[in-house]
């Protein structure tokens, strides 16, 4: 194995899209998916790249993977430049995509594993019993023999995830791997890589999410990334604890339709989101400090709003999105698990 | 491992699909042998009622067995690059770290065996049914022509596969608009000769033309004396350099679309 330290190493990496006419959005030509992103994932992370739709996750992703040209600056993978040598890059890698609907649907499950597997040039025999090694690891070892248009896309995307590890790769990227699965299959997935990785410490998984559970759970080290540009990049626990030092509040009001407008230009907030379900208000409230909470309830209290539940809580990395951002990471609520 | 392994891996991975769907999927073969069968007993009546000799007939068979070939190129070869685009095939090729012409060849390999099963039917049933005579002087020679007719337009495929890829939507009316003219062209129905020589020449970018005219004059030497383009060696050696004119072509169109590709961020259709 090749000699290097940092699996993923980019400097200031750019991505502009240039858009055809008819694909303008709101009369822009131009579209910055990756805006100066400057990244190291160390070999054996399991990294995280959290961030919303649109935020240029599979953008960074299609870069490392040799499928795409940054605009300008650089990128390593496992030390190798992704645009002077591709090549070799590609020796070290391999990628699932969620929702793909990659393979033939006339083959079967082994049989489309076993036909990308000759890709790496894996013998055939090496080839199945990894295979069934790993279906029987996601609990697919009975559907070696069923024909992938027959598979769920829970099951589908299993298939796709021992794709993905059948070659050994030395550093795996993984887009949104869990993308629109049921909770019983999210879980599954996720404790198949998490297992995978400790049985091989010495491999490195570059996984995008905007689940925050996803990345909180799973990850050693997350970077959080919204319209193009990494905003913090730390641990679970070190982005949580550093709000700690502030206050989040969940609170539940009344009487009130717009919160926001209500509590607009107080300093003390740093973060707020709301959203209304069944004729109340819930906020989400990021505060300086817990001091702060007396007059945010004085101000909504004049606006008329009463109060119905108050809730101070522990962070979590919708917490940080939110107080890094100023929105929630998924404004409507698609959490799977 | 060394690389001649990984590039055969490659190419017997990537025909696999080609040659189980056969099997699979028994509505293709009827598809494929009845339809070209159809097209060619319309033209041995024709034949029949003006009184033409029976090798006429046999003339048509053999155009009915080269067209299940290229509607195998036109269909699954042509479009297939941008049909795995679409289900996202194609990104998990190039991302594979092995040769892309070994893909392209798997591909065509796999549906060149495929169809010669049913372009067998298509004979089988054909001179059963209209009792037309086949007899092949030199077996060699016949199997030699055959052979290099279909490297010729297979390579072709690989050609239009690379290009089809760049035109993106446009590729299926592409197909479309390149089906009946070359019905005609090729000459699979009748010597290609007919349409004057200067046509039949410029036809012959069509590999399946110069092939069918010599795998015709191989059986039927005597009637085809009046009828043939070039000689036998030559029309050989035209398609020998067809094929390697187009492999080579295929090759060029892939890489220019991969660096367009990545580029322009086109390798996949949706966000993904
Ligand atoms: N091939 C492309 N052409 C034009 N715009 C693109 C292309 N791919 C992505 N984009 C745009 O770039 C931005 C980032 O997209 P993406 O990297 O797919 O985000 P994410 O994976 O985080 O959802 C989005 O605004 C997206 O619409
Ligand atoms: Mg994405």
């Amino acid at each position: 194995m090749a000699s290097y330290d940092l699996a993923v190493k980019t400097e200031g990496l750019t991505r502009i899209f240039r858009l055809r006419k008819r694909e303008a959005r709101d009369g822009a030509r131009e579209i910055l998916a990756l805006d100066r992103v400057t990244l190291e994932v160390q070999r054996g992370e399991l990294f995280g790249l959290l961030g919303p739709n649109g935020a240029g996750k599979t953008t960074l992703i299609k870069i490392l993977a040799t499928l795409l040209l940054p605009t300008s600056g650089r990128a390593y993978v496992a030390g190798i430049d992704v645009v002077e040598n591709p090549v070799e890059v590609r020796r070290h890698i391999n990628m699932v995509v969620g929702g793909e609907t990659s393979g033939y649907g006339l083959l079967t499950v082994e049989e489309n594993l076993w036909m990308f597997a000759q890709f790496y040039g894996i013998p055939s025999r090496e080839a199945r019993r990894r295979i069934l090694e790993l279906l029987a690891l996601v609990g697919m070892a009975d559907r070696a023999k069923t024909k992938v248009y027959h598979l769920s896309s829970g099951m589908r995307q299993k298939m796709n995830i021992v794709r993905g590890f059948l070659t050994n790769p030395e550093i795996l990227f993984l887009d949104e791997p869990t993308l629109g699965l049921d909770v019983q299959t999210a879980r599954t997935i996720r404790e198949f890589v998490r297992r995978w990785l400790e049985e091989h410490p010495d491999r490195t998984i570059l996984l995008t999410t905007h689940y925050m559970h996803e990345a909180d759970e799973l990850c050693d080290r997350v970077a959080i990334i919204d319209r193009g540009r990494i905003l913090a990049c730390a641990a679970p626990w070190e982005l949580k604890t550093a709000l700690r030092q502030e206050a989040v509040f969940r609170l539940r009001v009344e009487g009130i339709a717009d919160a926001k407008a209500a509590l607009d230009g107080m300093p003390e907030i740093r973060a707020l989101a709301q959203h209304a379900e069944d004729g109340q208000l819930l906020l989400d409230l990021v505060l300086a400090s817990e001091e702060a909470l007396v007059s945010v309830l004085a101000r909504l209290s004049a606006s008329g709003a009463r109060l119905a539940e108050l809730r101070k809580e522990e962070p979590t990395l919708e917490d940080v999105f939110l107080a890094l951002v100023g929105r929630k990471l998924t404004e409507d609520q698609d959490e799977h698990s | 491992m060394s690389t001649v392994k990984h590039f055969l891996r490659t190419v017997v991975g990537r025909a696999y699909p080609r040659l189980v769907g056969v099997w699979r999927e028994k509505s293709w073969l009827i598809f494929d042998v009845l339809f070209p069968l159809l097209q060619v007993s319309a033209y041995v009546y024709i034949y029949r009622a003006i009184g033409a000799p029976p090798e006429f007939s046999g003339f048509a068979i053999l155009g009915g067995a080269t067209i299940a070939y290229w509607m195998n190129v036109l269909w699954s070869m042509a479009s297939q690059l941008y049909w795995e685009k679409e289900t996202g095939n194609l990104q998990l090729y190039l991302l594979a770290p092995t040769s892309r012409m070994a893909i392209l060849l798997g591909m065509a390999l796999g549906g060149l065996t495929a169809t010669t099963v049913r372009a067998a039917g298509v004979i089988l049933v054909g001179a059963l049914l209209f009792r037309v005579p086949l007899q092949v002087s030199h077996g060699a020679l016949f199997l030699g022509v055959f052979l290099l007719t279909l490297v010729a337009l297979y390579g072709l495929g690989m050609l239009l596969s690379s290009v089809f890829l760049l035109w993106g939507r446009e590729a299926w009316h592409l197909s479309n608009l390149f089906m009946e003219p070359v019905y005609l062209l090729a000459g699979f129905y009748f010597p290609v000769r007919a349409l004057g020589l200067g046509l039949a020449l410029a036809a012959s970018v069509i590999p399946i033309t110069l092939g069918l005219d010599a795998l015709r004059q191989l059986l039927y030497p005597q009637l085809m004396e009046n009828f043939r383009v070039l000689p036998v060696e030559a029309e050989m050696g035209v398609l020998a350099g067809l094929a390697v004119l187009f492999v080579f072509l295929a090759r060029g169109g892939l890489r220019f679309f991969e660096n367009l590709a990545r580029r322009e961020g086109r390798l996949t259709l949706r966000g993904q």
